[in-house]
């Protein structure tokens, strides 16, 4: 079995079940998109495929080993994670925090080898921060600060990269960047990809495939063609939309146009 | 203006053997910062020496320091018996209590932490006083030993109560909180019960004072600190990476109970030994790593090594202070730090707020 694979995994914050017998997979070199509505798991979801959660049941299987009694050094050289809105200490730079995704890499007296060097650059590089590499990061905009997070990730060299939210608070602009980026990292470096999107038209432009959670559950997976359907949208957030097509990309479009009552009446 | 894909000079420079088996780096500004530090200690050192009731000439201070005769007998029994071991004392409970205090403020990701959170001068102050007011006959030998008992067991006590399938760095610095408030307000009752000459004595030893220090008592802490400190240095990354959250560490590969355990270990026992050797002296492990990340910045390489002289030189001068003020008196060394480091720490909350 090649790719992650959750098998009946159930995950909860202290008492409370969030994700209840869960099963899926994600297959290797693909951008695969969690999608749902506010509190359905799926970033507790993402969490739980990194082992940032110790389940409840079930396991996470990486090409078929479980993710849990792996030596973490050893998972964190295959899969890094970069959760919501990270907070770094006041005055590091930008140098210093991607530098820092080396840390799986390095050992007690092996602190800085030459290849750390040429992968922090790399993924500086990569992230066009080039001219922001000396910079606090608390000097930095959030689109800036974004990129920075994502290239100490990139520093990390890992074949899976699980994003949670990578657009959020970002403007239109900066949040194009930060999918264009996923998507040379997924074509040029072959970055198998799990993100947590909110916007589900950006989910379905960037994403091969789509997973919509509700409620702790699986309520639909696939191409985004297939998955975004006027009758998800209804039944999953509760609204009206049209599905149009992107004229750029031929992905679906979803216009959403009003809410539907009943199991979130409006009050007037 | 620089250009786009134009690499700013490395912050660090790299120190590598050959086939990469041992590398490390170091700061761009670390040589001359510990440079200009190691001089000012030396000089701070040999001012300090030399002062005194008995003054002794700088040049016999250094000949008298490595056992050249002076033509003066005295100076060498001064210097050596005297001035010497209470001068290095302070000195090492400066490094002490600054590491210890760079590493708290690592792991709860907190600036205004210090090894007082971690209930250190709480739990060894309880018990130290409670047995002066108690015991009916107090021997003084046993007060280093509950020192250690009373810091080392708040501080666990304190780790215990914090984890709760994992532990919070939040609940962790609540808790310290907590439990200092409630050790202050049994050390108050305890002292209300004291006969007038007991009390004096035990808030001189609350305040921290390295009055007739001996050779013992320094070491005693060079000991630990030479056990202590050299692996701490080791695990600078370790600590950057927690500075990180605990998400993004564990993310990394870091196994984040484990090192925080093995970190808070370490912290705890360099505070709870300088308490053992001179009472609870606060400040020195507040203000001294907020000096050090001044100098160099945030990162834990440079950040501990910079912290330790920096806390080495802030008790070297409070002792010298402490000695000078009131001559012939003196101050605790615990009054003068607090005297020296209270405003400038104010001083420099006030200029980062700006």
């Amino acid at each position: 079995m090649n790719g992650i694979e959750a098998n009946d995994l159930s995950l909860a914050y202290d008492g409370d079940m969030v994700i209840n017998q869960l099963s899926a997979t994600v297959r290797m070199g693909d951008i695969t998109t969690l999608v749902g509505p506010n509190g359905c798991g799926k970033s507790t979801l993402l969490k739980g495929m990194a082992r940032l959660l110790r389940p409840r049941g079930g396991v996470v299987l990486l090409d078929g080993h479980s993710i849990h009694t792996m030596p973490t050094r050893q998972l964190a050289r295959q899969l890094g994670i970069l959760s919501q809105s990270p907070t770094a200490p006041e005055g590091l730079t930008v140098y210093e925090l991607v530098s820092q995704g080396r840390f799986p890499h390095q050992g007690f007296f092996r602190q800085w080898t030459a290849e750390d060097e040429e992968k922090t650059r790399e993924a500086i590089a990569a992230t066009n921060i080039v001219h922001l590499a000396d910079r606090p990061l608390d000097t930095l905009s959030g689109g800036q600060r974004q990129r920075a997070w994502i290239a100490m990730t990139i520093a990390q060299d890992t074949s899976i990269l699980l994003l949670d939210e990578p657009t959020t608070h970002l403007d239109i602009g900066h949040q194009l960047e930060v999918m264009e980026l996923i998507e040379r990292l997924n074509r040029q470096r072959k970055m198998t990809i799990l993100l947590v999107l909110h916007d589900l038209n950006q989910a379905a432009r960037y994403s091969k495939r789509l997973i919509v959670l509700d409620r702790g559950q699986i309520v639909a997976d696939g191409a985004p063609g297939e998955v975004l359907t006027e009758q998800m949208v209804a039944r999953v957030f509760r609204v009206k939309a049209s599905i149009l097509v992107d004229p750029e990309s031929a992905a679906p479009y979803c216009l959403p146009y009003a809410t539907i009552g009943g199991d979130n009446p409006s009050r007037l | 203006m620089m250009k786009q894909d134009e690499f700013p000079r490395p912050a660090w420079l790299a120190l590598r053997t050959p086939h990469a088996r041992v590398s490390f780096r170091l700061d761009r500004r670390l040589p001359l910062v510990v440079a200009a530090l190691l001089l000012a200690l030396l000089l701070a050192l040999v001012i300090s020496v030399s002062y005194g009731e008995f003054r002794i000439g700088y040049l016999d201070v250094m000949k008298a320091v490595v056992g050249i005769d002076t033509g003066d007998s005295r100076n060498a029994l001064v210097v050596q018996n005297f001035r010497l071991p209470r001068i290095l004392l302070a000195l090492l409970i400066g490094v002490a209590l600054a590491v210890s205090g760079a590493v708290i403020q690592g792991i709860t990701r907190n600036d205004l932490a210090d090894p007082g959170l971690l209930g250190i001068n709480a739990g060894a102050g309880v018990l130290v006083v409670g047995y002066l007011t108690l015991a009916a006959v107090p021997d003084t030998r046993l007060l280093p030993w509950l020192a250690l008992a009373g810091g080392l067991g708040a501080a666990l006590l304190i780790y215990l109560m914090t984890w709760k399938g994992g532990s919070s760095t939040l609940r962790l610095v609540l808790l310290g909180v907590g439990v200092s408030a409630f050790g202050a307000a049994l050390i108050n009752y305890f002292i209300t019960q004291l006969e007038v000459d007991s009390a004096q004595r035990a808030f001189v030893w609350l305040t921290g004072s390295v009055y007739g220090s001996t050779w013992a008592d320094v070491r005693l802490l060079g000991v630990w600190a030479a056990l202590l400190i050299p692996p701490t240095v080791l695990m600078a990354r370790h600590l950057n990476v927690l500075g990180l959250g605990d998400d993004a560490a564990a993310s990394l590969g870091l196994r984040v109970e484990v090192v925080r355990l093995v970190l808070i270990a370490i912290s705890a026992a360099l505070a709870a030994v300088t308490v053992t050797v001179a009472g609870t002296i606060a400040f020195a492990g507040l203000v001294a790593p907020h000096i050090a990340r001044r100098l160099v910045g945030p990162a834990h390489e440079g950040l501990l090594l910079v912290s330790a002289l920096v806390g080495g030189l802030l008790l070297v001068v409070a002792d010298l202070a402490a000695r000078a003020v009131i001559a012939p008196e003196e101050l605790p060394i615990g009054v003068t730090i607090a005297l020296i480091g209270g405003p400038f720490f104010a001083w420099l909350l006030y200029k980062r707020g700006r």
